[in-house]
């Protein structure tokens, strides 16, 4: 019986039916299924499966992004129950994302940060054309031990490069590692600014993540 | 709403099927074919003996058109039917019969052997976006008198799609019958779900050979599919002016539906061509020319107006190598024969006019035929309000990728290539060894050609294809047949 409901969760986050995902979850709760079993047996497999997926390319952004909304929600759900029996998923990291001030772009940002949320990583999205003072204001605050930095413009890039230096200037760089993506940038670039790591799409930035995050 | 091209107008397309008409009272067609002569004669045709001149009466061309049918299927060897000819529907087979292929590494012509052909029949059967086989190379490693029936041999140990053939003598049509019957189930089967049709070409001007001619009363006789291959070279041997053309390759047409129908009322028969427009300046026959399309897509409109089933030769290039005059050609081509409805469109993989074939052009001209598949998909309305709902509940978010709508429609909506189309970035693009499109196709064949799986052909058929093809080949001097490839 739980078997069969872990299954269907894991099949559900794979097929992108985030409504048949909320059910086969609660189901689980409701048959006294342990929350960290349908995490690390149902959701977690799933989104493994999707990653692989979009690797090959047999899935496509879409297929991603709408299982990694569909864990999110599934895991607001779990929280609670997580929180009432003194249990903790153990946190990936701690992650500051943003677009870099003067750039828009938000597409491939949000789906980093949709990708590394799902991937069991707190996530602070800051949003788009965001001021260096405020990522140096939240990673102090958060205690972030992860910054992403997105810049789809090659006249907004070099706001990467002030990032890592505003984060040297305020005593952050040694307790944070950055990454850096988009469009115009390169592993070159990230080596030339001094950034800890490029991806060149969402599957990727989630591995170098977890990479980086090891100590 | 699917996207349409007209080329004539309505009272040109009478025009022209009235003046095809009376070109067959006069000057009449030459039939070097006795049967047909006999056919014709019998139906009240006048047939002048001496220079086998035939005037034929517009009732008789008439009563033919009433009899051919408008539709028809041809069906794989699972005995589905995959493949429709007649309305509108639009499907693909590589170009036939290439003299030479493209090798791979060399990026030079050579003359194609038994393993280079059987390597073409698994690429063209893991191509999806490919409808039909084609015997699409003439092997050089048997006589040259079984080289038409024995292309047919191969690919019937290694397809399942039907395909699209043809005859270069009158005795191998029989030889390539025995195979298709083999491999159908006998020839009740074989009339019931053909799977194989046969090519059959007019001379220009107004000439039907004594072998094309005999394939195609063989074919109306014994309910094999044949599809009418008129092919006026306008400025050479044909009128320049494209209308003008138009009526030659439709007089042509006409008098080849006749003496099929006469043969057998309702055989299949198909209003096809390869017609082009001469190249004034280097004397060829140019295939990527914007003549040859409008001619191309003007007689399929005129054959939709009689209302029978459409083929044409397009989408092919008259470049040497697989370059930047390659590309433009054969999407043109492709394109364009898509927006025109031609049910079987012939062509992909081939190079150099009609003489050279490529597993790498295939592979590219298999995304060229996606992306003209989907154009003919057209602009569909899918909710109703089109818009407004998923707007309003969106606002001014930018978070259409996140939405369920996306997921259920985008496969549908936008065309999505193989990776032999690069879409990466740069950086993405150099990091994945900034390969050409040729290197991309190039191995995007290999890996489907390593993932075919041999179709379940019984050891019995094989054996039966085999003794069927050594027969014919023994006549010829060839005792041993090389071996088939793995």
């Amino acid at each position: 019986m739980s078997s069969d409901l872990l299954s269907q969760i894991t099949a559900s986050l794979v097929n992108g039916e985030p409504d048949l995902t909320m059910t086969a979850t609660k189901q689980a709760l409701a048959a006294g299924v342990e929350p960290l079993t349908i995490i690390h047996s149902g959701l977690v497999p799933g989104m493994r499966i999707v990653g692989e997926k979009f690797s090959c390319g047999e899935y496509f952004l879409p297929n991603l992004i709408v299982s990694a909304n569909s864990m999110k929600q599934a895991m607001q759900l779990l929280e609670p129950e997580l929180r009432a029996r003194q249990q903790a998923l153990q946190s990936q990291g701690t992650v500051v994302i943003g677009t870099v001030q003067g750039d828009i772009h938000e597409i491939g940002k949000s789906l980093v940060a949709t990708m590394l949320s799902a991937n069991g990583f707190e996530v602070h999205d800051l949003g788009v054309d965001v001021p260096i003072d405020k990522i140096i204001g939240t990673v102090s605050a958060t205690g972030a031990n992860l910054v992403g930095l997105s810049s789809l413009l090659t006249t907004t890039m070099i706001m990467q490069k002030k990032v890592i230096e505003a984060l040297a200037s305020a005593g952050l760089r040694g307790r944070v590692k950055v990454m850096v993506g988009g469009a115009p940038v390169s592993p070159k670039w990230a080596e030339d600014i001094g950034a800890d790591g490029y991806a060149e799409d969402a599957v990727g930035a989630v591995d170098l993540a977890k990479r980086l995050a090891t100590p | 709403m699917r996207p349409r091209l007209a080329f004539l107008s309505e009272t040109m397309v009478n025009q022209i099927i009235n003046e095809a008409m009376e070109l067959l009272g006069d000057p009449g067609v030459r039939v070097h074919n006795e049967e047909a002569l006999a056919l014709l004669a019998a139906a009240g045709a006048a047939v002048e003996r001496k220079d086998r001149v035939v005037r034929i009466p517009e009732e008789i061309v008439r009563k033919a058109l009433a009899t051919a049918p408008s539709e028809f299927h041809l069906y794989n060897l699972d005995g589905r039917p995959t493949v429709h000819y007649g309305g509108d529907s639009v499907q693909f087979d590589p170009g036939s019969a290439a003299l030479a292929i493209l090798d791979s590494r060399t990026q030079e012509q050579r003359t194609p052997i038994t393993s280079d052909f059987v390597r073409f029949v698994k690429l063209a059967e893991m191509l999806p976006e490919i409808d039909a086989q084609s015997t699409a190379m003439i092997c050089t490693d048997v006589p040259a008198e079984v080289g038409d029936l024995y292309r047919l041999y191969l690919a019937l140990n290694y397809m399942r799609k039907p395909i699209v053939t043809g005859a270069f003598r009158k005795d191998t049509w029989w030889t390539m019958r025995e195979l298709l019957l083999a491999a159908a189930g006998g020839s009740e089967a074989l009339a019931q779900k053909p799977i194989a049709i046969f090519d059959v070409c007019p001379s220009p001007p107004l000439l039907w050979s004594d072998l094309t001619c005999q394939n195609l009363i063989d074919c109306a006789r014994n309910d094999i599919p044949a599809e009418l291959v008129s092919m006026p070279l306008a400025g050479a041997t044909a009128p320049v002016t494209l209308a003008a053309a138009v009526v030659q390759h439709a007089a042509e047409n006409l008098s080849g539906v006749t003496i099929g129908q006469l043969a057998k009322p309702s055989s299949p028969i198909v209003w096809g061509g390869s017609p082009a427009a001469f190249d004034m300046r280097e004397g060829t026959t140019p295939m990527g020319d914007v003549g040859t399309w409008l001619i191309d897509c003007a007689y399929t409109q005129v054959g939709k107006a009689l209302s029978l089933p459409t083929h044409a030769y397009l989408g092919m290039s008259d470049a040497k190598i697989i370059d930047a005059q390659c590309g433009l050609e054969s999407a043109g081509g492709t394109l364009l024969a898509a927006l025109a409805g031609v049910n079987m469109v012939s062509g992909a993989g081939m190079l150099d006019f009609e003489s050279c074939q490529s597993f790498e052009k295939l592979v590219l001209d298999a995304e060229i035929i996606g992306m003209a598949k989907r154009l003919i998909g057209g602009i569909e309305a899918r909710d109703q309000p089109i818009a407004l709902t998923l707007m309003r509940k969106l606002g001014h978010r930018a978070e259409y990728l996140a939405e369920s709508h996306t997921l259920k429609w985008f496969r549908k909506e936008l065309y999505i290539p193989s990776e032999t189309i690069d879409r990466r970035s740069l950086d993405g693009w150099k990091r994945k060894g900034a390969k050409s499109a040729f290197q991309r196709a190039s191995e995007r064949a290999d890996q489907l050609v390593a993932k075919y799986q041999p179709p379940p052909v019984s050891a019995e058929l094989c054996s039966e294809l085999r003794a069927i093809t050594r027969a014919a080949a023994r006549r010829f001097g060839m005792e041993r047949l090389p071996p088939l490839a793995d």
